[in-house]
């Protein structure tokens, strides 16, 4: 058994003629929290998407516990699928569901366990969010934090070995932020997962994750565990790190010279 | 707010029994289904020189009482003559010697036929062909008459002067 | 000037294909539809919650709106059977303007306004809330679990609903004519019932309104699905089926009426 849980080369996608991802290789090791960032718009979401196997690679192969997603027929792929857990960004909750019945869903549907039984798993996972209280409340009646947090919850329902988050961090409050973060160490560490956390809030993840890959343009541009990130000398890494407004991603947008869009110049 | 199971259960219960009531409105209060079943239903045949205005589904009363409908009408190429099927609900019985005429219900109302009983102890069975049919009055053959008789009239009147 | 005309049919075409392409994604769609249909029937209750959402919450606008109609059928057929001194066929006029054609034809453009545009609007927001995405990765078929119960809900709710029209519509033709008007009892009802067949008008008025209930909901389940992820395309695609499901009611209607009352009085 490989000591990588996720094992990704020279991954390739393009979608009509834009190229999205190019010659990716990317590890994850089991047990470890990894994070994968770069701006909006870099691919890194598609790069979850190939993963999850909801979209097949152009070239190159994703093998996920020595699986190649890409190759798989329906019906392998939601084999897989049983074995993996997705935090969506905004948490994709079933809106006509008590937040009970969400944890409770896929458990319903996957397995066959006497309610009784359904009822301590529920239980014990909205316990280790901390909203056992919540539970007959409705998604519409939770805050973004919360309903982010009953997601999570739902997601690891059936122990998966691989769990992934789509911008977890987007949107919260600092005190929701701090929580969505130790709760994805916390279950990463407790129940033996391997985690991939998609995300742009480089501060927030430097303080959880193991290892870091930087996507910028489709390509890796940087990789290496939080402190080397952080004592890195790479432009594009420094300026994303540090927040700074202009460096190798342009402040403005390409266009001409400044005087002759004014009529300045003869 | 999520509705309770029972709850939803109960109103689609109530949903789908006013559906079947609807339904059942339909058929024996508003349609005929009560008076003449179609399912059970036999066919007799009988030939006109000329059908008028008759059309398909036209009713069949005897005393005035629809006791079947007309299932088919066309042209028999060999007598030149008419050839209208009729379904006779399968509780109405008739005599061989039945006739049947076509009427019209009011001056200007849709034609229909009339089936009167004749006196035969052999009653009429499946496939049969009915032997005395009165053909539909012809609105215009009827003023033709009339105007011919009328001429008729005044030359008679102008001999005898 | 040859510009001109060469951009506009190069717009004719486009707009053709596009057509022609959309028509094919939704024949692909209703057959992944039938084919994945298995778990609502194995379990029931995902149908019997979309017969509620689709059926039982129309219930109101349709039993009014079959009132109403029935009650100016009333009116306006007894004004003109006056004139001709027959009143007694106020029944007839009703009961088969009803049965034939309003009856599944009016329940069906409430039913595509009222059930198809929600339809639409909340499968457009489970897909921009990735609800159906969520369904794909917990390893579940998001036509099996949630496409095709709605689906069957619409199909079983419809022509309930179209005879609960025609049958208060009925009523409120008896209500105007028989009641306030004067028309006499047993003529009303006799002659109703012997111009109205039970196959030829109640079961093709069934037959239809079933029929336009597969393309309502075929097309309020297609549109959602096929929405952009955004607000303003969930807001566009739901209008998009209220405009081309009444469409397609009302062309399916001269259709199939073409072919059941060929011939017939």
């Amino acid at each position: 058994m490989s000591d990588n849980l996720v094992q990704i080369r020279d991954l390739s996608f393009t979608y009509g003629d834009r190229m999205v991802l190019q010659g990716i290789n990317l590890n994850a090791r089991r047990g470890q929290v990894i994070a994968i960032m770069g701006n909006s718009g870099c691919g890194k979401t598609t790069l979850m998407r190939l993963i999850g196997g909801q979209v097949r690679p152009t070239a190159g192969q994703i093998l996920v516990d020595g699986i190649s997603v890409g190759e798989l027929d329906m019906h392998g792929l939601y084999d897989l699928r049983r074995r993996m857990g997705m935090l969506f960004q905004f948490g994709a909750l079933f809106t006509d569901m008590t937040v009970y019945d969400n944890v409770a869903f896929q458990l319903r549907e996957h397995t066959d366990l006497p309610e009784a039984m359904i009822k301590d798993l529920v239980l014990m996972k909205l316990q280790a969010v901390g909203l056992r209280g919540a539970q007959v409340l409705m998604p519409s009646e939770l805050s973004g934090g919360m309903a982010r947090r009953v997601a999570l919850a739902r997601a690891v329902a059936l122990d998966p070995m691989l769990m992934m988050y789509d911008e977890p961090f987007a949107g919260l409050d600092p005190i929701s932020l701090g929580v969505i973060g130790n709760l994805i160490r916390r279950l990463t560490d407790t129940l033996g997962m391997t985690s991939l956390v998609v995300t742009h809030d480089i501060q927030e993840s430097l303080k959880i994750v193991d290892y870091v890959y930087f996507i910028s343009e489709g390509v890796i541009e940087a990789e290496g565990t939080p402190a080397e990130i952080k004592a890195s000398g790479l432009p594009y890494v420094h300026q994303f790190v540090h927040g700074e407004m202009d460096g190798p991603v342009p402040f403005h947008y390409p266009s001409p010279a400044y005087p002759s869009d004014l009529g300045l110049t003869q | 707010m999520a509705m309770k199971r029972s709850t939803l259960d109960l109103w689609v219960g109530v949903f789908v029994a006013a559906g079947l009531a609807a339904l059942m409105f339909l058929a024996f209060k508003v349609g005929s289904m009560g008076a003449f079943d179609v399912a059970s239903s036999y066919t007799i045949k009988a030939e006109f020189e000329n059908v008028g205005g008759l059309k398909v589904r036209a009713p069949v009363k005897s005393a005035g009482v629809v006791v079947g409908r007309v299932s088919d009408i066309h042209f028999n190429p060999e007598t030149y003559e008419a050839e209208v099927m009729l379904n006779i609900g399968e509780r109405f019985k008739f005599p061989k010697d039945s006739s049947v005429a076509i009427m019209t219900s009011g001056l200007l109302g849709e034609q229909y036929i009339a089936l009167e009983a004749g006196g035969d102890d052999k009653m009429l069975a499946d496939g049969e062909t009915l032997k005395i049919t009165q053909s539909a009055v012809v609105l215009e053959n009827l003023i033709g008459q009339f105007l011919y008789n009328k001429g008729d009239g005044d030359d008679s009147g102008k001999t005898a002067k | 000037m040859i510009d001109g005309i060469t951009a506009f049919l190069r717009q004719l075409g486009a707009r053709f294909t596009n057509a022609i392409w959309r028509l094919g994604m939704a024949s692909r769609f209703l057959v992944l539809t039938l084919m994945y249909s298995g778990t609502s029937f194995r379990r029931f209750h995902l149908v019997i919650k979309e017969v509620f959402n689709a059926g039982v919450l129309s219930l109101i606008i349709i039993l009014v709106s079959g009132l109403f109609v029935g009650m100016v059928l009333g009116l306006q057929g007894y004004e003109t059977l006056q004139t001709y001194g027959s009143e007694e066929a106020l029944g007839v006029l009703v009961a088969l303007s009803l049965v034939r054609e309003l009856g599944p034809v009016v329940a069906a453009l409430l039913f595509a306004s009222r059930a198809g545009s929600a339809i639409t609007a909340e499968i457009g927001l489970m897909k921009a809330t990735e609800q159906l995405s969520a369904l794909e990765m917990m390893a579940l078929n998001p036509i099996a679990r949630v496409i095709a119960p709605r689906f069957w809900g619409a199909v079983i709710s419809m022509p309930m609903l179209a005879a609960m029209f025609s049958a208060m519509g009925v009523f409120g033709g008896y209500l105007v004519g028989v009641v306030l008007l004067g028309v006499d009892e047993g003529a009303f009802w006799s002659q109703m019932q012997a111009a109205v067949d039970f196959r030829d008008d109640i079961v093709n008025g069934i037959i239809k309104s079933a029929v336009f209930g597969v393309a309502i909901t075929l097309i309020a389940l297609f549109e959602g699905y096929d929405a952009p992820p955004t607000a303003e395309g969930v807001s566009r695609a739901t209008t998009r089926t209220v405009v081309t499901s009444s469409l397609a009611v009302l062309a399916l209607d001269f259709v199939l009426t073409s072919f059941m009352f060929r011939g017939v009085g």
